[in-house]
């Protein structure tokens, strides 16, 4: 089985955001970036199918720039054979996934995170399902292979359902699919060596600009209320807030 | 600007996420059509009308009744092309957002998801989305004459505007290839107010000692008509549901009311959180960073302030 995981380069999770030039871009300053924590899910799950399969194959996919190497080399560390970095910023779903399908063909199962945590359009995995012409399932949160057939569990409102779907596939993963991953010693020596492909990227006509960033009004200080003063809050919230 | 909008049904009505569309559809200022499939409650769809809907089209064969993605978008996408339509508005959902997103690659429309309140459309169409998981905002034009547009929850006020609607049934020939999934079964709670919905969240954390505990958190829900929702270590032991978890990779809910009892609030959690219209926080642990993302706090043993707190809201309400 041949396995495409996608992932982004990610503002690690704690990381306060800011931009500069006039909020048009973000600012990196002091920010750490990490495998998209979804997308770690995603390739966690890719490592046990591969352990459990002999002669599975792993191949990480990035769109960004150099910058995003080291996010790669850690994927690859994991435990992923080889990776494919598409040189360009990636600027909106469907330019992306535009060009993981450019690189997806030939791959039985496609997967990424159900959304990256930059951007979250949470739709880059149902995109190159359509552009290939392939089935697209997310968040899923169990994905057992038997054969040509995939057994899911999606995560739907209030619940889940069971899905199935033949291979080829494609799947945005999400927590519990797999425990997330962390490279050991020798993982990390031998990802130095790892072939990482650059590759340019398709010509994609995008019809979404961004045109600035904004940050969420700052909020008010806290109003402390003492613990046996329930009633004050219950009041607070139905006069003062307007909630209840 | 003529709009369509996928309207959602859960048990045969209308969501409220899709009434929110539908009136975000209204404000665009133009014709606006509701696509309802599979079977559908026929008071439910009249009331489309009242929220702005000229026309309904009602695609009731019962092979839609499950929400095979795939199928929707084919569907969808031949009702845009034949309402002519300028822009298609759904709210998001694990059915709807990927809905969209195929719609878009199969008509080349520009494509937002995320968005949280009406276009700015003084020079070209831009929309405001939320990113960073709630931390942040961008705007981005949309250049494309036709668009797709799904909006996060409270982009719009459900308003009844008193207009009344035309039901016309909608018939279409289903491919088989589209049922490239099959949805063998699923589980929902029932009963209970649905967690990324409600107007009012009652959260737990680490601090509630076990599940065990939760009684108490489910007699202030059920109080307030809310929803309960959990940190993420919480779900992690299997206290509680997946589904629960409100977080960065959890739940985003954006209620009138969080109240949130026995967490910490690390950022994670916040980043789920931050959508809310007011925040209390409950935590006998004075220095909990959620105090500063709070509108009103209490420092205070969760099992003495939650049931002082049920009984104070029977009194009030």
């Amino acid at each position: 089985m041949k396995i495409l995981v996608c992932i982004s380069h990610v503002p690690d999770t704690t990381s306060k955001i800011n931009f500069t030039d006039n909020s048009t871009k973000f600012d990196t300053a002091g920010v750490q970036f990490i495998i998209g924590p979804y997308d770690d899910y995603a390739l966690a799950r890719a490592i046990e199918l591969k352990e459990a399969n002999p002669g599975t194959t792993v191949t990480v996919l990035n769109v960004g720039q150099a910058d995003t190497e080291p996010t790669i080399r850690k994927a690859l560390a994991i435990g992923a054979d080889d990776a494919i970095r598409v040189n360009a910023e990636p600027t909106d779903s469907f330019f992306v996934a535009s060009q993981i399908a450019e690189h997806a063909k030939g791959y039985d199962l496609v997967l990424m995170g159900r959304e990256s945590i930059d951007y979250n359009s949470g739709v880059v995995h149902a995109m190159v399902g359509d552009l290939l012409g392939l089935p697209s399932v997310s968040p899923v949160m169990k994905l057992d292979v038997d054969g040509a057939k995939v057994k899911m569990t999606r995560e739907i409102e209030g619940g889940k359902e069971q899905v199935e779907a033949n291979l080829p596939l494609v799947a945005g993963c999400q927590e519990p699919i797999a425990e997330w991953k962390i490279p050991n010693m020798r993982g990390i020596m031998s990802a130095k060596t790892k072939p990482l492909k650059v590759v340019d990227a398709v010509s994609v006509t995008t019809s979404v600009a961004l045109s600035k960033f904004e940050l969420p009004a700052p909020k008010g200080a806290v109003k402390m209320i003492a613990a046996d003063a329930v009633a004050d809050l219950v009041a607070k919230l139905k006069n003062e807030a307007k909630v209840l | 600007m003529s709009a369509l909008v996928f309207i959602e049904t859960s048990e045969g009505k209308a969501k409220k996420s899709s009434l929110e569309a539908l009136c975000y559809a209204k404000a665009l200022g133009g014709n606006v059509t509701a696509i309802v499939l599979g079977p559908a409650d026929a008071a439910s769809l009249q009331d489309l009308g009242k929220y702005g809907a000229s026309k309904v089209l009602h695609a009731a064969d019962s092979k839609l009744e499950k929400g095979v993605i795939q199928v929707y978008a084919s569907v969808i996408t031949k009702a845009f092309a034949d309402e002519n339509a300028d822009v298609l508005v759904l709210a998001n959902s694990s059915l709807a957002t990927p809905v969209a997103a195929k719609v878009a690659i199969k008509t080349g429309a520009s494509f937002a998801s995320n968005v949280v309140e009406l276009p700015d459309t003084t020079s070209g169409f831009k929309v405001k989305r939320s990113i960073y998981t709630g931390k942040a905002f961008c705007w981005q034009e949309l250049k494309n004459a036709k668009k797709v547009i799904a909006i996060k929850k409270n982009a719009a006020e459900v308003v009844e505007t008193g207009g009344s609607a035309t039901v016309t049934p909608y018939n279409v020939t289903l491919a088989d290839a589209d049922f490239n999934t099959t949805i063998l079964s699923s589980e929902k709670a029932t009963g209970d107010v649905l967690l990324p919905e409600a107007e009012i969240v009652v959260s737990g954390g680490r601090g509630m000692k076990g599940p065990e505990h939760w009684n108490i958190l489910e007699e202030l829900a059920k109080t307030l008509g809310a929803a309960t929702g959990c940190s993420k270590p919480v779900s992690d032991m299997n206290w509680r549901p997946h589904h629960e978890h409100v977080g960065q990779t959890g739940v985003k809910v954006a209620p009138q009311l969080y109240i949130a009892v026995g967490i910490s609030g690390a950022i994670q959690h916040l980043a789920g959180v931050n959508s809310s219209k007011c925040i209390v926080v409950i935590n006998k642990d004075p220095e909990a960073p959620f105090f500063k993302a709070a509108d009103y706090g209490i420092v205070g043993d969760a099992f003495d302030v939650v049931p002082k707190l049920t009984a104070a809201i029977k009194a009030a309400l």
